[in-house]
């Protein structure tokens, strides 16, 4: 889900910049510095997470699970996947530089908004309930994400369409694994450590 | 194995010192973000064949593998590979081939191959200049270029945990490997899987509350104070000077090629 450098209009780019740097400052002024250890080692969690190969059909898949992200961190999960990203472009080639922005508001963005809908519901009633509006905010936030990177793309040209259409029906399998994963993450949360979905929160009611 | 390119090259700079190993990390950075910029900015092919040749003459001059570099450069995931193949047929133009009644035009090519290009000489570059700091000097070079104190810490914490909680994954996986867990497309994966993210933030949170006591106990009071000091030395004043000879070399190639 990382676009590279020269594929959008200065435009688009610009645009991803000044929305992302309004992000990441949203999500630090949520981040005391008695926070960020915690925020910093779930952030390495999720880096670490997004490397992990999951078998889809005869090939395999690896996911973002942004929408965990969001759930976990709230706010804080945009500048903590913005951390993420500049990581993996900076050191493993994914993506680019100028597109940081872009990149950063299609995958943090959606994880904010996930954070935002879903986790009131997922710390209440049953774990199973919880469990399933996890699911459900898992697939949004992924889903949400392909949305985003298609219209970026669209944005940029209609030469994109055709790929862009293409690629997002190829995802919708992926979308579905995410939600699954998610569900079953918060599930075993809710069991083990429900104070992880607090975590990050208590400081500011 | 480690993860973040950093500790490994420590190993080999003793032997390997190449001359952009040297030059001031902060320059590195800014010089890095001009020069995408500048590349980003282009479109005729000359300029980009240029800048290509240019960042490829940066990997040369330093200490990184260029096997490796070279391959983590050429992966690009599947949504950019489907978009340049898919572009030669969605841009209209002069027909180069019909493959199953679609036709492929020269201009979506040439498209793509710009796409391509940028994307490449800007990464490589990127690779280069940062990719080869050590990741904690990343930091202080950034916290040096007044990037926001606490993004900085919240990057610090990320690069110092993301090798132990890989060992924490592999040793979960184990685990499951004992129990005789093989990933397939099933349900059972699936949710095994989730559950073993689950498990490693749970584990993460925990460590991180360890971690802050930890701090406690050693003083801590709210502040992370960074310690290392830069400056600037004539090497890299010259260094930054040829890098900026160079953007301005491109953008005269653009101007020269990319009106006709």
């Amino acid at each position: 889900m990382h676009i590279v450098d020269g594929a959008l209009t200065g435009p688009v780019v610009i645009g991803g910049a000044v929305l992302a740097a309004g992000g990441i400052a949203m999500g630090l002024r949520q981040l005391p510095l008695e926070k960020i250890p915690a925020a910093g080692v779930l952030s390495a969690s999720f880096f670490v997470a997004s490397l992990i190969h999951v078998p889809l059909g005869p090939s395999s898949v690896h996911l973002i699970l942004n929408g965990l992200a969001g759930l976990v961190l709230g706010w804080a999960a945009f500048p903590a996947l913005f951390v993420g990203l500049v990581l993996q472009a900076v050191f493993f080639g994914f993506g680019g530089l100028t597109v940081l922005g872009v990149n950063a508001v299609n995958i943090a963005g959606p994880a904010v908004l996930a954070g935002l809908l879903f986790s009131r519901l997922i710390t209440r009633g049953t774990p199973v309930q919880g469990a399933v509006w996890g699911g459900v905010g898992g697939a949004f936030a992924s889903g949400l994400t392909t949305v985003a990177v298609a219209a970026c793309l669209m944005l940029s040209g209609d030469a994109f369409i055709p790929a862009a259409k293409l690629v997002f029906v190829a995802h919708i399998p992926v979308i579905i694994i995410e939600g699954l994963l998610t569900a079953a993450a918060v599930y075993l949360a809710r069991k083990v450590k429900p104070e992880l979905f607090h975590s990050l929160r208590e400081v500011q009611s | 194995m480690t993860l973040l390119t950093g500790d490994h090259l420590t190993e080999r700079s003793a032997t390997l010192r190449g001359l952009v190993d040297e030059i001031d990390p902060r320059a590195r950075i800014l010089l890095a973000v001009l020069y995408a910029v500048v590349v980003v900015s282009l479109s005729s092919l000359h300029a980009l064949t240029g800048a290509m040749v240019a960042s490829l003459t940066l990997l040369a001059l330093s200490p990184m593998p260029a096997g490796r570099t070279l391959r983590r450069m050429v992966a690009v995931d599947g949504f950019i590979v489907a978009m340049l193949v898919m572009l030669p047929f969605s841009v209209p133009g002069d027909a180069m081939f019909t493959l199953w009644g679609l036709t492929a035009s020269w201009q979506g090519l040439w498209q793509a191959v710009e796409i391509a290009l940028t994307a490449n000489a800007v990464v490589l570059a990127l690779m280069v200049l940062v990719g080869s700091l050590e990741p904690v000097t990343l930091g202080h070079a950034l916290h040096a270029l007044k990037c926001p104190e606490s993004l900085v810490h919240l990057m610090m914490f990320t690069i110092r945990y993301i090798e132990v909680l890989r060992d924490e994954y592999a040793r979960l996986r184990t685990s499951m490997k004992v129990r005789g867990f093989r990933p397939r497309s099933t349900w059972h994966t699936y949710r095994s899987y989730g559950y073993l993210v689950g498990m490693m933030l749970v584990r993460a949170l925990e460590r991180s509350e360890r971690i802050l006591v930890a701090m406690k106990c050693r003083g801590f009071q709210g502040r992370i104070i960074l310690l290392e000091e830069f400056r600037l030395s004539p090497r890299d004043v010259v260094f930054a000077l040829v890098v900026i000879g160079v953007c301005a070399a491109l953008v005269g190639l653009e101007a020269v090629y990319g009106a006709a």
